[in-house]
């Protein structure tokens, strides 16, 4: 099985994240990078089920700068067995992202594509669909698993994703509102990831060695021909308005007074 | 004239509240671009759904029978899309839900419209503010396409108000594209309190209730408040993955939001800062909660919230 995974470059979630004085965007100086969370959490999935399935190949694919190969480099130290880069400096909306998508899929004819269910920078939650949609396949948004994370199947590392026997379907568990539906999809298929959906592994010093004599295959959007012109353009940028500091109160009576006469909201 | 479409969520006959709020959104387009607005509703239960959403708009067109029993991505996005041909949309409109971030893209792609993601407010005709970054930056984006999707956090808009004049349902016949995905089940959470996303008032613990839920649940039950949880609780398995408010959990925004117990993670903050009152009640002065809580306590939660719940039982 061949399974494709994105690794986004995203600004770490820990990092105070400023506005820039002109509001065009956020400040990136002295801002730390990683891999979007919900990619790695799919990045692990997809490891789980190579290891389930052999023989199987994992693809880590990034779309950006040149220094997203440090994210491809992290999804192949995690045990992903080669990576891709489409390269593009600057804003990319999620439609063009999806549309350069469809066309490594094209190239590579995966059997499952698995990426995070959004990514934590512009939190979109769109391009996993899209890319269903241009592909004509089926989608599972929102993977997670019946089973939680303190369970004995996460801690041997069980897929959550649960295949047919004859390889051509896959069922998943969605978190959904209101509780946990369960569709079955056929192969092949794109899948978003959740977060409960497992606990990605860190990756040891001897696999980060390893990582750093893995393939990664540079390619252009132009050479993919698509055009990245945006659909949706970000014209603004803004810090989010201030809530006005509160007061603390000494004790609960104090609390229920506020809540009931001045707030009134009991 | 720019026609609207406003994409309904139901479930077994019944309209689900962040349609209301959706169609806030819908009309405030339509004031800000001209236009009139007119909702399909998809799925089994369809035209009764139609019915009910009929008391605010004059059309609605409903979507019923062979293949979209269940709201699956592939059928219900092609059956809105019929829809907006039909009608000749130049604007889609829907909650973002899990449905409607299920469907809107796959909606998108097939009418080569951008999507503007569950967007605060609607700017212009085009432009609309979208919370990025776990809600640390607000943008402006702007949709360049002639066709646009727009999902809306139903939070963020009041439900909408029922017009003098019933409108009219239509049944709209569309044949159902054969979909690579089946429907094998549901799992139901079920809950005697308030949906989350839809109470006016929520009690949430954090991991100061070292998975203790029951002072959280007895404060919810006397203010008729749903139950909420920060990540830590649910990573742990304490309560189920429903429960969560935060960026990767539910948005909340209701009239009174009380964290118990919670330190204030950024990922948690961006799921109830729109609440209207904060109250906090934590052990440690230092916890990043009480920089957005109106009201903050220092306390320890198993001796605060008990004599909260008795306070508050004295009132009512």
């Amino acid at each position: 099985m061949k399974i494709l995974v994105t690794v986004k470059r995203v600004e770490d979630y820990e990092s105070k994240i400023k506005v820039k004085p002109d509001n065009s965007w956020i400040v990136t100086e002295g801002v730390n990078y990683r891999a979007n969370p919900f990619d790695e959490i799919a990045v692990e999935e997809a490891l789980r089920v190579r290891d389930a399935n052999a023989p199987s190949e994992v693809v880590a694919v990034s779309i950006g700068s040149g220094a997203a190969q440090a994210e491809i480099r992290s999804a192949l130290a995690m045990g992903a067995d080669r990576g891709i880069l489409v390269k593009h400096d600057g804003f990319l909306d999620s439609d063009a992202v999806a549309r350069l998508l469809q066309k490594v899929v094209a190239k590579e004819a995966p059997d499952l594509v698995l990426m995070g269910k959004q990514a934590v920078d512009v939190d979109d939650n769109v391009t996993g669909q899209l890319l269903a949609e241009y592909l004509g396949w089926g989608q599972a948004t929102f993977a997670s698993k019946k089973e939680s994370l303190e369970s004995p199947e996460e801690k041997a590392k069980k897929p959550g994703l649960r295949f047919g026997a004859d390889k051509k379907t896959v069922q998943v568990a969605r978190e959904v509102d209101g509780g946990l539906e369960v569709l079955e999809v056929q192969l092949p298929a794109l899948i978003t990831v959740d977060l409960r959906l497992n606990v990605p592994r860190y990756a040891s010093l001897p696999n980060i060695m390893k990582a750093k004599k893995k393939p990664i295959e540079e390619l252009a959007p132009a050479a993919l021909g698509v055009d990245v012109s945006p659909k949706v353009k970000v014209v603004r940028v803004e810090a989010p308005p201030a809530r006005t500091a509160g007061i603390k109160v000494p004790d609960v009576a104090t609390l229920v007074k506020k809540l009931h006469e001045d707030a009134k909201v009991v | 004239m720019a026609t609207i479409l406003l994409i309904a969520e139901q479930a077994h006959g019944h309209l689900k509240k962040a349609t209301l709020s959706a169609l806030t959104a819908a009309q405030q387009l339509a004031q800000k671009g001209g236009g009139q607005i007119q909702a399909v509703v998809i799925g089994a239960g369809a035209a009764q759904s139609a019915q009910e959403l009929a008391a605010y708009l004059p059309t609605v067109h409903a979507v019923e029978g062979g293949g979209f029993e269940h709201a699956l991505a592939e059928t219900h996005a092609a059956a809105a899309v019929e829809a907006a041909k039909k009608v000749g949309a130049t604007d889609v409109v829907l909650a973002a839900t899990a449905y409607g971030k299920d469907i809107a893209p796959r909606i998108a792609a097939k009418l080569a419209a951008g999507v503007a993601s569950d967007i605060l407010a609607v700017v212009s005709a085009n432009q609309f503010k979208r919370a990025m970054w776990a809600g640390n930056a607000i943008a402006t984006v702007e949709v360049t396409t002639p066709v646009k999707v727009v999902s809306v956090r139903a939070t963020e808009f009041p439900a909408a108000q029922k017009s003098g004049s019933p409108g009219a349902v239509q049944q709209l016949g569309v044949t159902a594209p054969a979909p690579k995905t089946k429907f094998i089940e549901f799992n139901e959470v079920k809950s005697a309190r308030p949906e989350l996303t839809e109470a006016s008032v929520v009690v949430s613990g954090g991991r100061g209730t070292k998975g203790d839920f029951k002072p959280i649940e007895a404060l919810a039950d006397v203010l008729n408040a749903a139950v909420g949880a920060s990540r830590a609780v649910v990573d742990a398995g304490w309560q189920p993955n429903d429960l969560q408010v935060g960026q990767t959990g539910k948005v909340v925004a209701p009239k009174l939001y009380i964290a118990a117990g919670i330190s204030g993670a950024i990922q948690h903050l961006a799921g109830m800062k729109g609440s209207k009152t904060i109250v906090a009640i934590n052990k440690d002065a230092e916890a990043p909660i009480f920089q957005v809580a109106d009201y903050g306590l220092v306390a320890d939660l198993f001796k605060a919230l008990p004599e909260l719940t008795e306070e508050v039982k004295k009132l009512k």
